[in-house]
Formats: structure tokens, C-alpha cells, sequence
């Protein structure tokens, strides 16, 4: 607390990823995973990986977490060293990850129990609070298999902001949705980046929803995976993922990307 | 309320053909009693207090053999999904004595411990642990990991993620695995009491078997009748707020048609 208060007088990026590589060793094959990854991000920060899959952007997502060890190179979050996983590290999975035995409101008050300082008055409001803001205000006391695809990412994203992480890792949050609920979606994680100013890392295979949602979008290419070119963009919020202006920086980026793998490996 | 009718009527037209059969001369009395003469029966050990004195030592043997099988079943179970160690020695041994039918231990605890209460507990709980063990070893396995993933990025770690992750998770095969479990006791403690007589208390086992002694066909019958009874409502009330609970939250066991 008091070293990252400390830092307060000199910037430097909330999340630090330095030099990571990884192997992945089975009795069969040794698969390079990450080699020799840098990335810094700064507080507040909306940064996007993209790459196709086997680009060990998720392995890379898992070692910011603390899930995973990197085989060389370190990560640090507010200076200091990831030595394991964290709540002040969120991820926020794929499938949603929700836990069948609690309601909605129970997912979010799952994290919500984990901060020691609040009351049990200040959890309840806050994830109250945070079920409102994903549109879920009435859903509250809903089943987990009662909500649908889109709804469940919506209270795994409520689940993951409650606790109020320093950082917010997405790990393909919104691949698994169909294409109306996941622009709806887009609106939403928007409007609530500017209310709350996240540092988040959001991993993705789709170009046009990295250049939406992300203030960098960073291209990883597979085999092993490598951070190849970064893209900062500079549209206006909220964005509109299907506006023209959009897709030019996205077909840029696609471009860009192809260039770097085999074009079937691209979706 | 249809499916209550339905089901009464069922029930109803099933006596009354059992009855039919006997008072037409189809089956011999002497080899299946009519339902009248079994009602006779139960209606009378009920009222001279035989009948409710067994199915209170034979509940009490059950409960406490069940309860200390799922004490040791648990913990094992939970143990052994997240040890090699446990599961190559322990989970092996509990899977090779699952498969012994818990009567063949019979002998064994009457050597031990003679015709007491101990011999008794200690066939059930032999029935009862080791399927407990196994189902739970089984639940705890087919967790997704994700959850567990999730869980510890919220900070969720040691006995705070087994009691709020990994146990509540498990919950549908926990279930699974304690319902077998009493299935499990339930039969062991017939076969043990048929078999072992025990001067610290007469069960429905042994009423069951002095029926056959007697060739009181009636108390054999109304006796098994009893042993069925108990059973399904054993079921319904100990398992049926769990099974309830977890249609509604997990939405398991929905009834497609």
C-alpha cells in the first residue's frame, strides 16, 4: 500500500510484462509458447491483444493473472513482482465461469466477501450496484442456467469490476456470443470504462472488437508467440463497431496481421 | 394433485389384484399371504409395540453407520481427488472393496467383535464408506477447472476455495455419492442383521428372519413391506430438499418430454 503510494510521484505503467517466455513441455513435444514478451501498461489503460489461436495470448493473459509461472522474464503490477494469483487481478473467462450454486447476486458477492474492509452492508449495496449497471438490476436473485449467454458474461463482468480490481483481464470474454448480443455488449463495457477507468487487457481473435473496445491493440503471432506491432487508436468514444472508420484501422490492422501468419490461420 | 390419483390408483389396483390372485386359489396362502392378512399382521406388531421397538434400533444402527461412513467417505473422497498418493493406495484400496458385497464381512465382524452393536456398525459403515469415497473422489475430479481458476483470481485460496469452491461444486455428485451410500448402508444392515443376532436390540432384519423361522409368511411380508417404506421415505426426506435445491439452482434433472 504504502510503495504503491510512494510510486505516486514518479509514473510508471500500472502492469509490467518484461522480457515473459514460455515453454509448455509434455513427454511428446516442447511447444514455445511466449518468447521474449515486453508489453507496458499504463493505469487506465484499454490495451488489446490479437492473434490467432496457438499465439499463447491466453498462456500470456494466465502468467499477468499469476495463474501461470513465466519460464523467463517477469511481470510486476503496481511494481510489484506477480508471485501468484490475486483479487486485485481479475480475470473474467471465456465461459463465464459462474458458479452454478449461487444466484447472480451471490456470484458477485463471491469476490465481494473476499475484500476484508467491507461490511456487509457496503457489499450488498455494491453488488446491487454493479447488477444495475450491467442491466441486470432484476436478475438479481436469478439461477445461473436461468440467464443467457449474453446475460451470464454480464454478471461475470459485474462479478469481476465489484471488487474493484486494479487490473481486469478479459480472456476472449465475448467470443462465445452471438453478434447482436455482443455489439450490445460493446456499448456497455464502453459506457462503463469511462465511469470506472479500468486498466484492462482484453485477448481476442477479433480485430474489429480489439480496435472498438482498446485504446492500444497489441498483434501477437503464433509459433512462438511474439508481439509483432502495436496500434494505438485514437477514435473517438463510444465507438461503433460497425462504422467505417472503424473497420479501415481494423482492415489495417488485419492486413498487418496476415502479413505475420499463415493466412488460414486467420479468422 | 393428477399424478397423486394417478399414482393411488395405481397402487390401489395392484393390492387388490394381489388380493384377487390369493382369494381365487392362483397362489397358495401358505407361499404369498393375501394383503388383508398382511395388514393383519402390521396393524397388530403395531399396536403390541414390536413392529415400532425394530424400526427404532434398526434406524438408530443406520443413522449412526451411515454418519460415520460419510465422515470417513468425505474426506477420503476429497482427499484422494487432489493426491495421487491417496488415490494410488487408499483410492485403489476403497475401489477393490466396493466391489465386496458388505455381507462378506459378516463373518469377519463377528470375529471381531462378537454379537454386538459394534459388529453391526461396522458392516455398515464398511458398505457405506467406500461408494461414498469414490463418488465424492469422482465429484471433486469433474469439477471445471475454471472454477477453481476463477475462484482463485478473487483471491480464493486453501480452505476458503474447498469449502466455497471446490464442495459446493461438487454438490450434484456429493449427493449422488451420499444417496448411494445410503442405499448401500440400508442393505448392509439388513444383510447384517439377518444374518447376526444381537441380544442389544431386535431390528427389522430380525424380525424379517424370525418371520421365516416361524413361517409367519404374513410378518415376512409386512416386514419387507416396512424395509420398502422406510426406505423411499428416507429417500424423499433426506434427499429430496438436496435434489430439489439443485434442480433450481444447477437446473439438473429437468424432465424433458
Amino acid at each position: 500500500m504504502l510503495d504503491s503510494m510512494h510510486r505516486d510521484a514518479a509514473p510508471c505503467p500500472k502492469l509490467v510484462v518484461e522480457g515473459v517466455s514460455k515453454w509448455f513441455r509434455t513427454p511428446r513435444a516442447v511447444t514455445h509458447a511466449l518468447d521474449g514478451v515486453t508489453l507496458h501498461v499504463n493505469d487506465g489503460e484499454f490495451v488489446c491483444l490479437v492473434g490467432p489461436s496457438g499465439c499463447g495470448k491466453s498462456t500470456l493473459l494466465d502468467i499477468i493473472a499469476g495463474l501461470t509461472w513465466p519460464d523467463q522474464g517477469y511481470v510486476t503490477a503496481d511494481g510489484c513482482p506477480v508471485e501468484g494469483p490475486e483479487r486485485h487481478r481479475l480475470v473474467m473467462f471465456q465461459d463465464s465461469a459462474l458458479f452454478p450454486w449461487l444466484t447472480a447476486f451471490g456470484n458477485v458477492m463471491f469476490g465481494l466477501k473476499l475484500v476484508p474492509e467491507l461490511t456487509r452492508a457496503q457489499r450488498r449495496e455494491i453488488a446491487l450496484r454493479y447488477l444495475d449497471m450491467v442491466g441486470l438490476a432484476n436478475f438479481a436473485r436469478a439461477n445461473v442456467h436461468e440467464l443467457s449467454g449474453g446475460m451470464k458474461q454480464r454478471v461475470a463482468f459485474a462479478r469481476a469490476l465489484a471488487p474493484d480490481p486494479h487490473v481486469l483481464l478479459m480472456d476472449e470474454p465475448l467470443s462465445a456470443l452471438d453478434a447482436l448480443t455482443r455489439e450490445a455488449l460493446y456499448w456497455d463495457i464502453q459506457r462503463i470504462q469511462q465511469e470506472r477507468r479500468k486498466t484492462i487487457v482484453l485477448v481476442t481473435h477479433n480485430v474489429r472488437e480489439a480496435v472498438c473496445l482498446g485504446d492500444r491493440v497489441v498483434l501477437l503471432s503464433p509459433h512462438p508467440g511474439r508481439i509483432r506491432e502495436e496500434f494505438r487508436i485514437d477514435l473517438p468514444r463510444p465507438r461503433d463497431v460497425n462504422s467505417m472508420e472503424l473497420a479501415r484501422h481494423a482492415s489495417r490492422i488485419t492486413t498487418a496481421l496476415k502479413g505475420y501468419t499463415v493466412p488460414e490461420a486467420v479468422e | 394433485m393428477r399424478r397423486a390419483i394417478l399414482a393411488a390408483v395405481f397402487f390401489v389396483a395392484l393390492l387388490a389384484a394381489w388380493q384377487v390372485m390369493v382369494m381365487t386359489g392362483q397362489w397358495s396362502p401358505v407361499l404369498l399371504p393375501s394383503p388383508v392378512e398382511v395388514g393383519g399382521y402390521l396393524w397388530g406388531s403395531l399396536w403390541d409395540g414390536t413392529l415400532i421397538a425394530a424400526i427404532v434400533v434398526t434406524l438408530r444402527r443406520l443413522l449412526l453407520g451411515y454418519a460415520i461412513g460419510l465422515a470417513i467417505g468425505l474426506p477420503l473422497g476429497l482427499l484422494s481427488s487432489g493426491s495421487e498418493f491417496i488415490e494410488d493406495t487408499i483410492g485403489m484400496l476403497a475401489l477393490g472393496l466396493q466391489t465386496l458385497p458388505s455381507v462378506c464381512w459378516v463373518p469377519l465382524a463377528l470375529l471381531w467383535f462378537g454379537q454386538t452393536e459394534g459388529a453391526m456398525l461396522f458392516v455398515v459403515v464398511m458398505g457405506t464408506a467406500w461408494s461414498v469415497m469414490i463418488a465424492t473422489d469422482t465429484g471433486a475430479r469433474t469439477i471445471p477447472p475454471v472454477f477453481a481458476r476463477a475462484a482463485r483470481t478473487m483471491g480464493s485460496e486453501g480452505f476458503h476455495k474447498w469449502t466455497r469452491v471446490i464442495l459446493p461444486a461438487s454438490l450434484p455428485f456429493l449427493i449422488t455419492g451420499m444417496k448411494q451410500g445410503w442405499a448401500f448402508a440400508w442393505r448392509s444392515l439388513m444383510a447384517a442383521e439377518i444374518y447376526v443376532t444381537v441380544l442389544t436390540g431386535f431390528g427389522l432384519g430380525h424380525l424379517l428372519h424370525y418371520g421365516r423361522e416361524l413361517n409367519a409368511m404374513d410378518q415376512v411380508i409386512g416386514v419387507m413391506l416396512v424395509i420398502v417404506a422406510i426406505g423411499l421415505l428416507a429417500d424423499k426426506a433426506l434427499f429430496g430438499p438436496w435434489e430439489r435445491f439443485l434442480h433450481r439452482r444447477w437446473g439438473l434433472g429437468t424432465r424433458t418430454r
